[in-house]
């Protein structure tokens, strides 16, 4: 493979072009997307409204909103029971696979990276599933790393199909494919499909991800709408926050959202908040990439406002007590029980993880969590028909 | 005073019809008990027989079952998931909500009369959630509808009776018994629907986060009770002023 062979605005064969113009959209909006321009009087005047303008968005988003974090988390705590009422769904996530043909410079998956691989057989994805299964949960997320080769959709079909028999909710978090490849995986049983576009800028995309068909910035960007486009139910949202300056990522990611959901006004929206750890000074040396426990709350209270009804998940690699108290505040959905690695809730493992767990609770002691902070755990909140 | 509320043949002593899609599932009980009341809506996609918090292990077996259809983006959708309910063992009843839009969730009247039509025919007593929309709730009324529930405010907001004259037209045109659902925030606001003539209320976010659930069930079903007696009593005059001329403008007539 050599080394930056396709430009990053270029496609694959094979890869659909839809026509869309919410990329234009959502990039000319984001350039043009200066956080350092906005007041505290502009955070004031966006948080006495009840419907937030693209602008208040951005002005939530701002440094200046630093000092408004409460009064943001008391409205968004509002907003997030008026349309979820006590609900906390909860999902746990299985790799079915992790081989990888991309070289991301961030991610423990990289095809470079000389790590355990593995691509569970279907006899042992069953198991997985029926393991999970019996901890009484009812939404699983299927996952793969990046390889058409290694995890290809038929194979990814055949494990929804097996998905959907022990569970009322499947989502897949796999690379992008066309519209007739999410219609064919949606009719082997999955609904909800999220796909991470990691960075919004594209100079920043260009220098992270050398090569392989995730390079292809535009086919990543569209894979939502081909989602939706191919039957699918929902689709979830997020970029990998301190990869690049974040504020400008998570405005691009709510706005992504927020035209898909204006386009598509039936599709379930969801985001993720998935961030890179800051490390040792990295508040000073790199602010627009420090990402600590506050600013990941402001995005996500961003995201609440923004959107009051969209979901919001929150991943276990945040550490407990964060994630105690982020549900009924802006997230409205928890993983529990959690592994990352290839297999590993019925067998061993059978790949290496992507990334390490800080809150390793089994289902029932997230359960008895949310019970005791008031709320009420939903595992079921969907019938396929 | 015996004033039943009747919903296809069956008679209900409460006005009041409590949502539960919002609640911790421990509290429910508690709100059915102090609202008194009969009727109990439950998302069928939050049934999970066997399973873990399944809603329905949740209700008391003297109260009615209302299950919905949310989820359900098409009438097609809405009438596979009432015939799953009806399998489940749910009942009759059918709450119709068939909603399209996932930022403002406004029922689609027109996939809704389908869905209503077809259920009708296939014997459910169907309630269709809807926009209260005149000529929609006409349709309604043809396809079969048991009742009709127009929403009072966007669902979830409290906002309470922002589509009144509207309703009004409703309870003054169609011969189905009226309930708003939807939108109401506030005991003082079921209250005012129901001296409108409406015949029930549904709530749930009002309910489910108020700071005291069994209280506030209390609160709405005395407000709804209230509302009730006074539409049953006739309203009191109202003066408006300026609008009682001392020398009226019919004196010089004769006889």
């Amino acid at each position: 493979m050599n080394r930056k062979e396709t430009g990053v605005l270029d496609y694959s064969d094979g890869m659909e072009i839809i026509r869309s113009e919410i990329m234009e959209k959502v990039l000319t909006a984001m350039n043009q997307y200066d956080y350092r321009l906005y007041t505290e009087r502009d955070v004031e005047k966006a948080l006495r409204k009840e419907k937030l303008t693209i602008d208040d968005y951005g002005a939530i988003l701002s440094p200046a909103a630093g000092k408004y974090l409460e009064h943001m988390a008391r409205k968004a705590q509002a907003q997030t029971r008026k349309y979820f009422g006590n609900s906390v769904s909860l999902f746990t996530p299985l790799y079915i696979a992790n081989f990888c043909e991309n070289e991301c410079t961030y991610c423990g998956f990289k095809a470079t990276n000389r790590i355990q691989r593995a691509v569970l057989s279907l006899d042992e994805a069953e198991k997985e599933l029926k393991a999970i299964a019996a901890t009484g949960l009812e939404e699983i997320l299927l996952l793969t790393g990046e390889s058409r080769f290694k995890s290809d959709v038929e194979y990814i079909g055949e494990v929804v199909k097996l998905a959907a028999k022990h569970f009322s909710t499947v989502g897949i978090e796999i690379y992008p494919v066309n519209t007739d490849e999410y219609a064919y995986l949606h009719e082997c049983g999955a609904d909800f499909v999220a796909v991470y576009q990691e960075t919004y800028n594209i100079q920043k995309y260009e220098q992270v991800h050398l090569w392989g068909s995730k390079r292809s910035f535009p086919y990543r960007f569209h894979a939502q709408e081909r989602a939706l486009l191919g039957g699918m139910r929902g689709v979830s949202f997020g970029a990998l926050l301190g990869l690049d300056d974040f504020r400008k990522d998570a405005f691009a990611a709510g706005l992504h959202a927020y035209y898909i959901q204006k386009k598509y006004p039936h599709a379930e929206i969801n985001f993720s908040v998935p961030r890179l750890r800051p490390y040792i000074n990295n508040r000073e040396k790199n602010p627009s990439g420090h990402v600590g426990e506050r600013e990941l709350l402001q995005v996500m209270l961003a995201y609440r406002l923004f959107m009051p009804f969209a979901g919001i998940t929150i991943s276990t690699r945040e550490r407990a007590k964060f994630r105690d108290h982020v549900i009924g505040l802006a997230a409205t959905k928890i993983s529990a029980g959690v592994r990352v690695t290839v297999g590993g809730y019925f067998d061993e493992q059978k790949g290496d993880h992507q990334f390490e767990i800080a809150d390793r609770r089994t289902v029932a002691e997230i359960h008895d969590m949310i019970i005791s902070r008031g709320l009420q755990p939903v595992y079921t909140d969907y019938i396929r028909v | 005073m015996h004033d039943p509320l009747i919903i296809g043949g069956h008679k209900f002593k409460s006005r009041f019809i409590l949502g539960s899609g919002k609640f911790s599932l421990e509290l429910i009980s508690a709100a059915i008990e102090h609202a008194e009341a009969e009727m109990i809506t439950v998302a069928l996609r939050r049934a999970n027989p066997g399973g873990k918090e399944n809603i329905l292990d949740y209700i008391p077996k003297h109260v009615t079952l209302l299950p919905n259809t949310s989820g359900a983006r098409t009438a097609e959708e809405a009438v596979r998931i009432a015939r799953l309910s009806r399998e489940l063992g749910c009942g009759d009843f059918i709450k119709l909500e068939v909603i399209r839009d996932s930022k403002y969730l406004l029922p689609d009247n027109y996939e809704t009369a389908k869905a209503t039509e077809i259920l009708a025919k296939e014997g459910f007593i169907v309630m269709p959630y809807m926009y209260p929309d005149l000529y929609a709730a006409r349709d309604m009324v043809n396809a079969g509808a048991a009742a009709v529930m127009p929403l009072g405010a966007p669902i979830g907001s409290n906002r309470g009776l922002l589509t009144k004259e509207f309703i009004q037209i409703l309870v003054d045109e169609i011969d189905l018994p009226i309930i708003v659902d939807a939108g109401i925030g506030r005991p003082s606001q079921a209250c005012e629907a129901m001296e409108l003539g409406v015949d029930a209320i549904m709530a749930n976010t009002a309910i489910a986060t108020s700071g005291d659930v069994a209280l506030m069930a209390k609160a709405f079903k005395h407000a709804i009770e209230a509302g009730r007696a006074a539409y049953l009593a006739g309203l009191g005059r109202v003066l408006e002023s300026g609008a009682e001329a001392s020398s009226p403008l019919t004196g010089f007539l004769e006889e």
